[in-house]
């Protein structure tokens, strides 16, 4: 585990430390049952296709949760996770790595919170941005 | 099953932005947190060492981020049919008050807010914002989700 990043270290520009993902179709049948979301088109090829699909899709949320952990392996066990928003713009296919990315956009203090807003998205293995969004995060400061 | 042409109108927007759902209540599990962690990959000791867990800032440990799309079965009740039958998630904002434990009793009520059609590569497509409140069993606001159905 990386060492724990404080509100102080933090520039705006600065870029998260990326986190690979190679969701595999057993990856989507197993967040389904740990989900609850059986949506047929997240693991069975012929009800994609006869869903205009071109096969089996990564679930939205799967696709979040990769941000989500994006975001909390960077703040680390001291900070906290205060909002996270993304877009499925694009689709990702199982068996096809993506790279979860992040950039901080703000550094702020609110209501006596030291805030940190960052830039977050999931890039493809053409480079492609399939899923922009936003985190909001509390950083710990250094002088408690 | 062909996809009307235009589907809404704006009588039927006003019926149902506001609808709400019914609560619905879930125990949230040690085991279900740690299977719903192991399935997004993610393997942040404060979702399944107790150790590790009581040394971060929530001091015991908690649900992952998004945990919270697994309490099913919260169903919005439109006063018409959306006769589309394919579906896809266009996206989710999740704001966060609370940290979710194991133990705790989390209830979630949805809402409609916003009602839209649009016309793309899936032809015509309906757009369903909805936002979904998460309470827990000490009536604490955790997490609320704003979510976009697409339906087409």
């Amino acid at each position: 585990m990386a060492e724990q990043v404080y509100w102080e270290d933090v520039t705006e520009g600065m870029e998260l430390p990326s986190l690979v993902k190679e969701p595999t179709t057993r990856q989507l049948v197993q967040y389904a049952g740990a989900s609850g979301d059986f949506y047929e088109i997240h693991y069975d090829k012929d009800f994609a296709i006869g869903n205009q699909l071109d096969g089996p899709i990564l679930h939205g949320a799967l696709k979040s949760a990769f941000l989500g952990q994006l975001v909390t392996d960077w703040i680390g066990p001291q900070g906290a996770l205060k909002r996270l928003q993304c877009q499925y713009r694009g689709m990702d296919a199982p068996g096809n790595a993506i790279t979860a990315k992040g950039a901080v956009t703000r550094k702020y203090e609110e209501d006596g919170q030291r805030l940190v807003d960052c830039s977050i998205w999931l890039e493809n293995a053409e480079g492609q941005n399939t899923t922009p969004g936003n985190a909001t995060v509390i950083l710990p400061s250094r002088s408690g | 099953m062909s996809t009307p042409a235009t589907f809404l109108t704006e009588e039927m927007r006003q019926q149902a932005i506001g609808v709400e759902s019914q609560p619905v209540t879930m125990e949230v599990e040690k085991g279900h947190i740690q299977r719903f962690a192991e399935a997004i990959g993610d393997t942040n000791p404060v979702y399944n060492d107790e150790a590790a867990a009581r040394k971060s800032s929530y001091g015991s440990l908690v649900a992952p981020p998004t945990f919270l799309r697994s309490v099913r079965g919260v169903n919005l009740e439109l006063p018409f049919e959306l006769s589309f039958s394919r579906r896809l998630d266009g996206g989710s904002d999740w704001e966060y008050f609370q940290p979710v434990r194991p133990g705790d009793r989390i209830t979630a009520v949805a809402r409609v807010a916003e009602l839209s059609e649009r016309s793309g590569r899936l032809g015509t497509m309906v757009f369903m914002t909805t936002i979904t409140t998460y309470t827990n069993q000490f009536d604490e606001v955790v997490a609320t989700q704003t979510n976009t159905l697409i339906a087409y």
